[in-house]
């Protein structure tokens, strides 16, 4: 029996299952892609707003401010890159000085510190690409910016580390109450647990109906992106936003961790909650959004788009609350913008919510804060480089040219708490695969590698969990498979010498 | 630190030949940096036959025209480092590397020639609206999969581009057992080479669709199949013509970018149209003893042509690291009309390695007869007619020293149409 069942590998769950990991119980979270970080949590904008937008005494107001606290110190805690780069509302028509105005009023009643409007001569002396028809900005020092997955992913390898396990591949399909505890089916197994945190993102008023409690509806608002090579990134250095509209804070431009910068999102309700495709329509209007704020945004530069869904209910802030009907659930739904920003103050609340509910929390003695080291090898200096790869020959074969990504931080990526199990795994925890060449030269590299240590058959390797295989076309027609089978269990992988994660190699 | 007469960084068919003439002319102290774990580049996957009809005068196969240099290595003194990547290169000629056994290298060359070749155009560059699948592969991709590893990525192919090696993996497809649907071409002509156009797609009764894109491709774990559609000629989609096609598996040959992330790090001046550095005579960047050949410099068509620039180079760096002279450019070479490009960028005919010089270009557009100009401020040096011209196959022009000599502040090629503009 589990005190707890976390549904949802989202940052708002692990997150929760972080939080949660601190106390002497036993936690697991249900997630049902492969990975973590698989679904709105992979596909946002990545940024840590300052808490301006939203009406003050709202969920979305009062997580955002103290989450943007936060959010810091988790960053450095869990070796995570974090750039408080600051952010700009900007006003390019001289009537959307009012809404700056507004903004700036509503983030002080906020809470939100720093805050000032600066006119145009201080703005494009900050950003000198900006649209030179800029009238005045509203500058929020605040803000800040992280990489979304490998935020998610730091903080599930840390609960991991204490002590909550987690199941991938696993959909809640059946949600039942007995003798006060509940009864969760996933295709693989019955999980018993006596409480229930519903973080299950678009799907968690499906999951809140399942479980007999309180209904809402989440409406997939699709957001589609464009990501440039990281030769534009000198373009612009602070979240770039447009003013913002009722339903959305409008296509931005904006650098990230890793130098890229990216255009989007726009905003569209849509109905099917799988929905990630790109449209044409999509793609020319954020860039006519982004070319709106800057200019100068070369075409020619994007090197890849994506679409993600916001979570978005009908009470249109976000849903945290034990349910009335339902003793022990809890739902954490409508976590849309600036939920990822929320994240660590929304686990708070739940953890005081558990609390007022009668979860017996004592704290652990033994938490580790942190993760086992992660190791990037393009960011090191050649002092560096050259000891690591004396302790471990792999750190100096390269794999992934355009990122600089050695073969030690493949395997380590594999090898990790919760490790990677296909190619998008090993691209968020690596980068490999990422740049300008968007795999073409280490996407069949990644692959053996993965085949090797997973101990499965290249074949089996897929893209994102099952149904993604790469190579569906299989062996070559003139190889039988018994042979090739035989050829297999003869040679020897090729492997580089080994021994141990990455993390004990120092 | 280890030090270096020249330093070749890249050891396929450009590295490898101009490693070997570097050799032949005298320098002592050549070493190839090679991050692959054997030399010939990208040859060694292009299996198929077609190679060296120039250079060797025989028709061979990518790995055997690899394996005509690789032979010669020996006895040469060469210095190969394999499995070994180059990470930084500075103006001065100093480069850094990293591999497996030695941990990070640090070479001081006096010459260096960058020979990285290129890498293929992805799906992100086209912005193609859909899904995110398993199952989209750049055709290079493709080819490693079927021709070095033996797996098969799919079984029901379409390809987008008409690029040489998308036609090359609609008959290796086709081959190995899969379905080639078609092949899609936005241009209303194809990109690749005619005998490419005759061998590998007419020979097999595979379709190639010109003025057609595709303009959505389905599935959300695996590709499921393309929408494909006519473009008008804004090569904009005309979505009455929509059509979806069922496949398992994209394949984009849609164009190859020289990779010159090292050359950006030299501060080298660039050409914006072959992305490219910009270079002299002797294949020499705008940064003394820094010298480019091969698709790193502008992508090719024919390897037989990367060889001969290759040599060039070599040659270049030769003189260079006697001479201590580098960096000339006496007058500049001018793409005109009806041209992309023209390399080199300058020549000088004091300081030719020969009595003549190659002049590589590509046309803006396919051209039944052409005109070809070459005009300098003291009027027309040259004229030459050319037939079937097309921007997928380089055009390889020869002047003499006294053509060159005759010519006044610059050189100007011109590619004009002659007679019809009946198609």
């Amino acid at each position: 029996m589990y005190d707890a069942a976390i549904i949802g590998g989202g940052v708002t769950g692990c997150m929760i299952a972080r939080e949660l990991s601190r106390y002497d119980i036993k936690v697991i979270l249900l997630e049902k892609e492969e990975d973590v970080a698989c679904g709105t949590s992979k596909a946002n904008s990545a940024v840590i707003h300052a808490g301006f937008d939203a009406k003050p005494g709202t969920w979305k107001a009062k997580m955002n401010v103290r989450g943007n606290v936060l959010f810091p110190g988790i960053c450095e805690e869990l070796d995570v890159p974090y750039i408080n780069n600051g952010s700009l509302v900007v006003a390019v028509e001289e009537g959307e000085i009012k809404i700056l105005e507004k903004l700036l009023n509503q983030g002080r009643v906020n809470g939100v510190p720093g805050l000032e409007i600066i006119g145009h001569d201080e703005l494009m002396k900050m950003e000198p690409h900006l649209n030179p028809m800029s009238k005045a900005a509203l500058y929020a020092p605040t803000a800040g910016i992280v990489c979304p997955y490998e935020f998610t992913i730091a903080l599930a390898e840390n609960a991991a580390i204490n002590g909550v396990e987690f199941r991938f591949n696993s959909p809640v399909i059946k949600i039942v109450v007995e003798d006060g505890a509940f009864i969760v089916n996933t295709p693989y197994e019955f999980v018993k647990a006596r409480y229930i945190i519903n973080a299950a993102g678009l799907f968690s008023d499906e999951i809140s109906k399942m479980a007999g409690a309180e209904e809402y509806t989440v409406t997939p608002r699709k957001g589609e992106y464009l990501i440039f090579d990281k030769k534009f990134g000198y373009l612009i250095k602070k979240v770039i936003f447009p003013t913002p509209s009722e339903i959305s804070k409008g296509i931005l431009v904006c650098p990230t961790v890793d130098g890229n910068i990216f255009i989007g999102p726009n905003s569209n309700d849509i109905k099917d909650k799988t929905d990630v495709s790109v449209t044409r329509e999509g793609i020319e209007e954020i860039i006519e959004g982004g070319r709106k704020l800057v200019p100068e945004l070369p075409l020619s530069g994007v090197i890849t788009s994506f679409a993600g869904l916001r979570a978005v209910s009908n009470t249109n802030d976000f849903i945290i609350e034990a349910s009335r009907k339902v003793k022990g659930f809890v739902n954490v739904g409508g976590i849309q913008s600036p939920g990822f920003t929320s994240a660590p103050a929304i686990a708070e609340t739940v953890v005081e919510i558990l609390k007022e509910e009668g979860m017996d929390l004592r704290e652990k003695q033994n938490f580790v804060p942190t993760r086992p080291r992660k190791y990037r090898f393009r960011e090191m200096d050649n002092l560096t480089r050259q000891k690591l790869i004396e302790e471990n020959p792999a750190f100096g074969h390269v794999i992934c040219r355009c990122e600089t990504v050695t073969e030690a931080e493949i395997v380590d990526a594999i090898r990790r708490p919760l490790g990677a199990k296909s190619l998008d795994g090993i691209k968020r925890r690596t980068r490999a695969g990422m740049g300008r060449c968007q795999g073409g030269f280490c996407s069949s590299r990644v692959l053996s590698i993965l085949a090797r240590e997973l101990k499965i058959d290249p074949r089996q390797v897929t893209k994102c969990g099952p149904g993604s295989e790469i190579l569906k076309g299989g062996y070559k027609e003139f190889i039988a498979e018994k042979d090739m089978d035989e050829y297999l269990n003869t040679v020897e992988v090729e492997s580089l010498s080994w021994k141990g994660g990455a993390a004990d190699a120092l | 630190m280890l030090y270096k007469d020249l330093v070749i960084i890249g050891g396929g068919p450009a590295g490898l030949a101009a490693a070997l003439e570097a050799a032949e002319q005298g320098v002592k102290d050549v070493m190839i940096v090679e991050r692959d774990s054997g030399l010939g580049g990208i040859l060694q996957q292009c299996i198929h036959n077609g190679f060296g009809l120039h250079v060797f005068k025989e028709e061979l196969t990518g790995p055997e025209y690899a394996q005509r240099f690789i032979d010669r290595l020996e006895n040469t003194g060469i210095e190969v480092l394999l499995d070994t990547m180059v990470i930084e290169i500075t103006q001065d000629k100093r480069i850094f590397a990293v591999n497996s056994k030695k941990g990070v290298l640090e070479i001081q060359a006096k010459a260096v020639i960058l020979a990285m070749g290129c890498r293929e155009r992805t799906r992100g560059a086209l912005n193609i609206p859909g899904f995110r699948p398993a199952g989209i592969f750049t055709a290079g991709t493709a080819q490693r999969y079927v021709n070095i590893e033996g797996y098969m990525p799919g079984k029901e192919i379409v390809i987008l581009g008409s690029g040489d090696i998308g036609l090359i993996m609609a008959r290796r497809f086709t081959l190995e057992g899969a379905r080639v649907k078609c092949v899609l071409e936005i241009m209303p002509y194809s990109n690749g080479l005619t005998r490419n156009v005759v061998q590998c797609l007419e020979d097999y009764g595979i379709p190639l669709r010109l003025s057609h894109t595709v303009i959505e491709i389905h599935g959300k774990k695996r590709v499921e199949g393309v929408t494909v559609a006519k473009v008008d000629e804004n090569l904009k989609p005309i979505l009455s013509t929509a059509e979806f096609i069922p496949c398992d598996t994209l394949l984009l040959s849609v164009g190859l970018i020289p990779e010159n992330e090292l050359t950006k790090m030299t501060g080298a001046d660039f050409d914006a149209n072959t992305q490219g550095p910009m270079v002299n005579q002797w294949m020499e960047t705008s940064c003394e003893g820094i010298f480019a050949c091969g698709n790193v410099l502008h992508v090719h068509d024919l390897v037989d042509f990367v060889t001969m620039e290759a040599k060039l180079a070599a040659r270049g760096a030769a003189r260079y690291l006697k001479e201590k002279d580098g960096a000339y450019r006496q007058m500049s070479v001018i793409a005109g009309e009806g041209l992309r490009y023209v390399l080199p960028h300058a020549v000088g005919v004091e300081k030719m390695l020969d009595e003549k010089q190659n002049f590589f270009m590509r046309s803006t557009r396919p051209m039944k007869k052409a005109k070809l100009a070459i005009e300098s401020e003291n009027g027309t040096i040259k004229t030459k007619m050319l037939s079937y011209v097309k921007p997928s196959e380089m055009i390889n022009i020869e002047l003499g020293k006294s053509e060159i000599s005759k010519a006044a502040g610059h050189l100007k090629f011109i590619l004009q149409e002659e007679g019809a503009s009946d198609e």
